[in-house]
């Protein structure tokens, strides 16, 4: 059985006008110690698939279908003391800015600590060393110093390998984080995600990672679930995604990216942008801006199926493998 | 021109005012206290500034649901005989043009401060800002009456009494102006980061385009909030300076030289002379408070951001 | 065509950052030391750097955005910083801007058709109504925007489309020379290929030379004909892009291009680079990147590196290069 399994999870605004649906029919799952991409574009719903599991879903979010299992709990109808017990303790999760997590005007010595007391019962002296033991795992020099910094005191990439710490502190089976690069400088930004990728190695340790990214994506994570407009377009392994992307829309991305081929050239461009929550075209969301579409797919939403080791949301899935134009 | 009323019609604010009965009754009761007031001279009964109309033997008569009311004066009469009714229509008038054109000159002088700090910045602001501070620091009232006081010393009591309404609107303007520059100083410095204020710059275009065409309009938002609560304020202040007899003469009252001009016979059972207009008084100001509550969460950065 | 077309010479900019009045030595951002770069007509230079590089700054200083601390701009070899802003004029015309934030660089409370209108009615106040509308219309299809959403205001269009239409309004003056300021780090992957296509199209039906800044390499590799890497607000090579990919020259630059994240099928080996960012207050002595360059000895600690000229052309400040340690 898997660690987490989100099935066909729906997420709904109730705005003034009319329900936004923001996830609809989002299914995946994650074994334990295994690493899962979450890409999409801003709006494609990854982040509120995220803040779902964690029960942290902003008003007038609400969940109207699907589950989500944790060890074979359902996550949905968890009280909220038995959801504390999970969240920050078996779960936790790290944000895109580390200044979300951690509150300017306490040490970090006091942020830690607190972190392990309200989940389990420890004396301040063990609480530190087990605090200090995790700055070290994460690469902060002379961490019983840094205990006493307060969090403007430390560079960004600092700030976010302490949120890291922190988030370790518990030993959690799964680490979910939400564009923990974006925010920081390239050279920081490599130094953080070997970091994640070498931890989740040696704890053995869940990560769902968030990013719009793939290239980050393709180096950290061993399988991958692309999201558009709400839902799931495609999910596999991550070597076969990126080098034989079978839905249009994850094969625009990678052939939109700039390579080393394409200097001085045009881009392939997907036409378009992604439709917004109040404008889901009816059928396949991607119709309108897909090179392969007809009138099937705007009579109807695709269902999803096995190409290979993929699936992908799209009729012609079988049809696009075999001509491989990629 | 269409268009533009259509959107303002779906805008989110129209809908929040549609949603929220509070802001819709004040904003019924304050328009009709608007609408009134200014159409006193057509509807009032009597013209209580036309001293042949007056007559000394109606004076301190009840309102007419009283046993010694008379039908002729709904609301009573005052201790001249005026009647109560045309008089605090023609106050509220009086009441209401002060409150507005002082806030237009607390406007015109916040406005060009604050833009001109904000924007230049410099000593230019720091000189305003640590004036507005001072001016603060100084309550409203105690300046107002400083100069009231000079100005009716310095006046005969008849050129005073045609030029006390400018008066009032000078000096409650010139009280409050830190309140605008402030705010507006405040938004300019936010708006000035964004990039659009680069994008006219890079065009060429001068500070005072820049200032007025492109930062100002993004600052209204704060400045229809307190503009709400400042002419409830300047309203406020013109009865509170007329009760103390600086400020409106009984001769042409507004409400609060009304309100002064009874408190003398409230204890010898004429309670109405002050009591009515106190009442209007109090309406106005709680409608005129209450929209601007509604108005402040109707603009919130939050709610008008969503999509 | 004689010398660049604009060309800075040992730009420095520092920023104030107040202090005590009795402070004797206030602090002093020292942004920019000593840049100079020249751009030649038909090129797309790019700078390249972390936050906090200056790069952002040279194209502020260049722009006349920012007054310079020392040193001096060119035009096509006229000296253009230090004029009043009436003297400005005529090179306002022929240097334009493009922003990083589409969200912020419109103004929400003009529609798009007076934000468009306006730098041509400032500079032109001789068209007539219908040369304007139609120059209007011109400009916006070519960016690929759709000329009947003049009447509309910024916040009905999608980042990319602001992006397009912030593009339009800096042709709509025929400019020679434009400066893109990260102009799509903003934005999401599918729409940063289609806003770089209309980059390029404009740069080759309008001969622009452009200033390219930038945090992406991969964007540069694409887009550059010559590239800056910047640090510290020093340049620290200066290249043609080809060469600087194929040979990268200063440790840095070395750093910067091992720390792209790739497409790629393998996972992320990262070698984190020693110490950590300073900041501009306290710049190092010497070469601003020796407490973190593996190749740095006692001068390079001592000693600022002059920019030296290989026999490629590419031009790199570093002590070790120069003595053939690497």
């Amino acid at each position: 059985m898997a660690l987490l399994e989100v099935k066909n999870l729906g997420i709904e605004f109730p705005m003034r006008r009319e329900v936004l649906r923001a996830l609809q029919g989002v299914s995946f799952s994650l074994d334990a110690g295994e690493r899962l991409g979450i890409v999409g574009e801003s709006g494609a719903g990854k982040s509120i698939a995220a803040f779902a599991i964690i029960n942290l879903l902003s008003k007038p979010g609400r969940i109207n279908a699907g589950e989500i299992l944790f060890e074979g709990r359902d996550l949905t109808v968890l009280d909220d003391n038995a959801m504390r017990d999970i969240r920050g303790n078996r779960i936790s999760m790290i944000f895109q800015d580390p200044m979300m997590t951690l509150n300017p005007v306490l040490t970090i010595e006091t942020q830690m600590i607190e972190v392990l007391k309200a989940h389990r019962e420890i004396s301040d002296n063990d609480a530190r060393k087990i605090a200090v033991e995790k700055l070290r795992e994460v690469a902060i020099p002379s961490p019983e110093d840094r205990l006493k910094s307060y969090p403007h005191e430390l560079s960004g990439g600092q700030r976010q390998r302490v949120v890291i710490a922190t988030a370790l502190l518990t030993n959690p089976s799964i680490i979910i984080a939400d564009e923990p690069s974006t925010a920081l400088d390239v050279t920081i930004q490599a130094g953080i995600m070997a970091l994640m990728l070498n931890l989740c190695k040696s704890h053995d340790m869940g990560l769902i990672l968030i990013t719009h990214d793939l290239a980050v994506v393709s180096q950290v994570t061993e399988r991958v679930v692309v999201m558009y407009a709400g839902r799931v377009v495609e999910e596999g392994p991550t070597a076969d995604i990126v080098t034989h992307p079978k839905h249009p829309y994850t094969r625009g991305l990678i052939a939109a990216l700039p390579q080393e081929g394409t200097a001085g050239k045009r881009l392939n461009q997907i036409p378009g942008s992604m439709p917004t929550l109040d404008a889901i075209p009816d059928g396949c969301a991607f119709h309108p801006r897909c090179p392969h579409a007809d009138d099937v797919c705007r009579a109807s939403v695709p269902e999803i199926v096995k190409v290979g080791n993929q699936f992908s949301r799209c009729v012609k899935a079988t049809e696009l493998a075999e001509e491989n134009s990629l | 021109m269409n268009a533009a009323i259509r959107r303002f019609a779906q805008s989110n604010f129209m809908y929040s005012f549609g949603r929220d009965k509070v802001a819709m009754v004040s904003f019924a009761i304050l328009a009709a206290f608007v609408i009134l007031a200014f159409s006193a001279p057509l509807i009032a009964p009597y013209d209580p500034y036309d001293q042949t109309t007056i007559d000394i033997m109606d004076s301190e008569i009840p309102p007419a649901w009283q046993d010694e009311g008379e039908a002729r004066f709904l609301l009573g009469t005052d201790a001249q005989g005026r009647d109560m009714l045309s008089t605090i229509l023609y106050g509220t008038r009086i009441s209401i043009i002060i409150g507005v054109c002082a806030v237009l000159m607390q406007m015109f002088l916040g406005i060009t401060i604050g833009l001109v700090s904000g924007y230049v910045g410099g000593r230019i602001e720091s000189f305003f800002m640590r004036l507005a501070d001072i001016q603060l620091s100084l309550s409203t009232l105690m300046l107002a009456i400083v100069a009231l006081a000079i100005f009716q010393a310095a006046f005969s009591a008849e050129a005073y009494s045609d030029l006390a309404i400018i008066m009032l609107i000078m000096v409650i303007g010139f009280a409050e102006w830190p309140q605008y520059a402030r705010t507006i100083r405040a938004s300019v410095l936010a708006e000035k980061k964004k990039e659009y204020v680069d994008a006219a710059r890079v065009i060429g275009l001068g500070a005072p385009t820049i200032m007025f065409k492109h930062i100002l309009p993004n600052t209204l938002s704060p400045l229809l909030v307190i503009s709400t609560v400042q002419v409830a304020n300047a309203i406020i202040s013109e009865a509170a300076l007329s009760f103390l007899g600086l400020g409106i003469p009984v001769t042409k009252p507004s409400l609060g030289s009304l309100i002064n001009s009874g408190f003398e016979f409230i204890f010898s059972g004429s309670w109405w002379i002050t009591a009515i207009p106190s009442i209007v008084l109090i309406a106005l100001i709680l409608c005129i408070n209450l929209l601007g509550d509604w108005v402040r969460d109707a603009l919130n950065p939050k709610i008008y951001k969503e999509k | 065509m004689s010398g660049p077309l604009v060309e800075t010479r040992d730009v420095e900019k520092r920023f104030d950052l107040g202090g005590y009045f009795w402070q004797q030595d206030k602090p002093v951002v020292r942004a920019l030391n000593g840049v100079s770069i020249a751009i030649e007509k038909g090129e797309s230079f790019c700078l390249v750097g972390e936050s906090g590089c200056g790069k952002s700054t040279l194209a502020r200083c260049i722009m006349g955005l920012l007054d310079l601390s020392e040193g001096e701009v060119f035009y096509k070899g006229e000296q253009i910083d230090r004029l009043s802003a009436k003297a400005m004029m005529p090179y306002r015309r022929r240097m334009q801007m493009i922003f990083q934030n589409p969200y912020a660089s419109l103004n929400p409370r003009m529609t798009i058709q007076k934000t468009l209108e306006e730098p041509l009615r400032f500079h032109f106040p001789e068209m007539k109504n219908g040369e304007v509308r139609d120059k209007v219309e011109e400009v916006m299809t070519s960016v690929g925007n759709d000329p009947a959403w003049g009447t509309r205001y910024p916040h009905e269009f999608s980042g990319g489309q602001r992006q397009r239409i912030s593009i339009a309004r800096a042709l709509m003056v025929d400019p020679d020379f434009v400066v893109a300021d990260e102009p799509i780090s903003a934005l999401d992957v599918s729409i940063q290929a289609q806003v770089l296509n209309v980059m390029m199209d404009a740069r080759d039906s309008r001969d622009l030379t452009y200033l390219f800044i930038t945090h992406d390499l991969s964007v540069v590799r694409h887009f550059g004909t010559r590239v800056g890497v910047m640090y510290l607000g020093a340049l620290c090579e200066l290249a043609q892009t080809k060469t600087l990919f194929d040979t990268p020259r200063h440790p840095y630059t070395q750093v910067l291009l091992n720390a792209i994240p790739k497409l790629s099928t393998t996972e992320l080996i990262h070698t984190p680079m020693m110490g950590e960012v300073p900041t501009a207050i306290k710049l190092p002595s010497g070469c601003v990147f020796h407490p973190r360059c593996p190749y740095a000895n006692e001068r390079c600690s001592r000693e600022v590196p002059a920019g030296t000229t290989l026999d490629d052309g590419t031009v790199v400040a570093c002590h070790a290069v120069e003595e053939n340690r690497i």
